[in-house]
């Protein structure tokens, strides 16, 4: 094999995955550029983690073909397992075991030298702040500790690809910022490349070089967040007022895309609203409607998801593999 | 082997840190044993018996019963794994299935030779005689084969079930008959003509029969004969437990 500087971390060509007669993956094809951090944003059971389980060769794909630094994941399973890291989205430590255990036994597994596993294992620690409680039963941890300890854990073997299937689900706010900060930080300081799937608008937002917009098992768009947003073309204007109904009823001009009224506001779509923004308020002012409060919203990811798919993200029906999640049961 | 070292190694160290699961998984075999030993001591007779009364008749069908379930259970332990999402840390790994069914059927033995070695050491304070070191020995050994055995068979249940739901109905409608059905608690000749080819296809009626000789020196079965079918059930136990391992997904 050519190994070439330029080389794809990650090389997806039309991967399927179908159980039966449910397509879950529908010919996906991406390709993630070394030291990047690629995200697969998409509703629960959008087949995210179907994609991660294909690439982590945990499930055998129906179709298609994936490399990760250049090997094959149907040729060479133990190859790929090598060159990865992942931090799937149920948990999966030990309890029972402390925190220096599961590490331990994670090394063990992936035959890394007693001398060697030990100082890597102090060091991966230290690098999630959990190295005074490094003798502590997993039992006794937190959601977010878990989580680091999680990501470590996946990064003892020096991986090149790291996997993180949904790292901040069930996590608080602050948590969460406390974590995308180190998965920054990782990615800057070591140069791993890191796939993340996520529901979260905000996480792909903030986190991700790239994204991909996966619904029902199809890639929808991808490109980098800002490209994702802009594409949407429209600009959001809320208003609050007491004349709502009659605003949004009556409010027409040639780049005015949709109005809305929804609980004393008028919600208005239209183009570039930095640049008609006076215009609309001399229409409304002008009409004699009072106006308590305005503001503009530029699109986020979620407008991106709504434009691509023609459906708004939170009211996505749980997939089939989340249904049987649910009824299964969790541990937090 | 060093894979396979891994994962007893975690088996041992569950193990040891569950004191509740050590006590607890004695007390049946224990209450058994004390009922069923001083209870129908005085009124059985075992027919043909070399001198050993029921206590001691009894002891090595208990202690067979403590590695069963044991190990049993140990292996579909692998389901709580499944379930609490460790079973995909080990499955990610660059190991192969074959290692990690072997390393958790080690484990499994190892905690239920554990357990059956400390039934076999009450035993010695309500009067079993204290058998010679040989006997000690070859019990030892008929012990591990079916921890091995049964450890291997609770892997290969464990892999075709979804979840823990099944676990009762493992319990009652399998493991007991193959508990009741080893002449565990009675001689195998005093059941019914009909009954006694189902005793015989019962592995586990070779590892009591086995145990037996070690501790008593007397066995309805060749100890040699017991050796080779449970050996062999062994061997078959664990490539079917192998073999569905490698089919079970996560």
């Amino acid at each position: 094999m050519v190994e070439s500087k330029n080389m794809a971390a990650v090389l997806v060509d039309g991967l399927t995955k179908r159980f039966g007669d449910f397509t879950a993956v529908d010919a996906i094809s991406f390709e993630i550029k070394e030291g990047e951090i690629f995200g697969l944003l998409g509703p629960n059971g959008a087949g995210k983690t179907t994609a991660i389980s294909m690439l982590s060769t945990l499930l055998e794909p129906t179709s298609g073909r994936a490399l990760l630094n250049g090997i094959d994941i149907q040729n060479d399973q133990d190859g790929v397992r090598k060159a990865i890291g992942i931090v799937f989205q149920d948990q999966s430590l030990d309890e029972e075991l402390t925190a220096w255990e599961n590490m331990d036994f994670h090394g063990r597994l992936y035959r890394i030298p007693k001398v060697i596993r030990e100082a890597r294992i102090g060091e991966m620690l230290r690098l999630v702040e959990l190295e005074d409680r490094q003798d502590s039963l997993v039992k006794t941890f937190s959601g977010g500790m878990r989580r680091r300890l999680e990501i470590a854990r996946g990064l003892l073997h020096e991986p090149s690809v790291l996997f993180l299937d949904e790292p901040t689900l069930g996590l608080d706010p602050q948590t969460r910022n406390h974590l995308w900060e180190y998965i920054r930080n990782l990615n800057r300081r070591k140069g791993i490349t890191i796939i993340l799937t996520t529901h979260y608008m905000d996480e792909a937002d903030r986190l991700c070089n790239r994204v991909a917009i996966i619904d029902r098992g199809r890639i929808v768009a991808m490109d980098t967040p800002a490209n994702l947003k802009n594409r949407v073309g429209e600009d959001v204007v809320s208003i609050t007022s007491p004349d709502a109904d009659r605003i949004a009823g009556g409010i027409t001009a040639p780049w005015i895309l949709g109005a809305e009224q929804y609980d004393g506001q008028v919600i208005i779509r239209l183009q570039s609203a930095e640049d008609h923004l006076l215009e609309l308020l001399r229409i409304i002012g002008g009409e004699g409607y009072t106006i308590r409060s305005i503001s503009i919203r530029k699109p986020t990811l979620e407008d991106a998801f709504l434009h691509y798919t023609g459906r708004e993200m939170r009211q996505e029906e749980a997939g089939a593999v989340d249904r049987m999640r649910m009824m299964m049961p969790r541990r937090n | 082997m060093d894979i396979i070292y891994t994962l007893w190694l975690r088996s041992m160290k569950r193990y040891l840190r569950s004191k509740s699961r050590i006590v607890g998984s004695l007390g049946m075999p224990f209450f058994f044993l004390l009922a069923l030993g001083f209870g129908l001591n005085e009124v059985v007779q075992i027919p043909g018996s070399t001198g050993e009364n029921y206590l001691q008749f009894l002891v090595p069908g208990i202690i067979a019963m403590a590695v069963l379930f044991t190990s049993v259970f140990s292996g579909i332990m692998i389901i709580w794994d499944k379930q609490f999402g460790f079973l995909k840390e080990t499955l990610v790994a660059p190991v192969s299935r074959l290692e990690i069914m072997l390393g958790q059927t080690a484990g499994g033995a190892t905690t239920a030779v554990i357990q059956g070695a400390l039934i076999l050491v009450l035993s010695l304070f309500i009067g079993l005689g204290i058998p010679t070191v040989q006997g000690f020995l070859i019990a030892f050994l008929f012990m591990t084969l079916i921890g091995i055995c049964f450890a291997a068979f609770g892997i290969a249940i464990a892999s075709k079930m979804e979840d823990m739901h099944g676990f009762q109905l493992i319990m009652n409608f399998v493991i007991f008959p193959i508990f009741g059905l080893s002449g565990a608690l009675f001689p195998i000749a005093s059941l019914p003509e009909w009954v006694i080819p189902l005793t015989l296809v019962n592995p586990l009626t070779y590892g009591v029969e086995g145990i037996r000789y070690g501790l008593l020196g007397t066995s309805a079965i060749p100890p040699l004969v017991c050796l080779a079918a449970l050996g062999a059930s062994t061997v078959v136990m664990i490539v079917v437990g192998a073999f569905l391992f490698r089919k079970a997904s996560v």
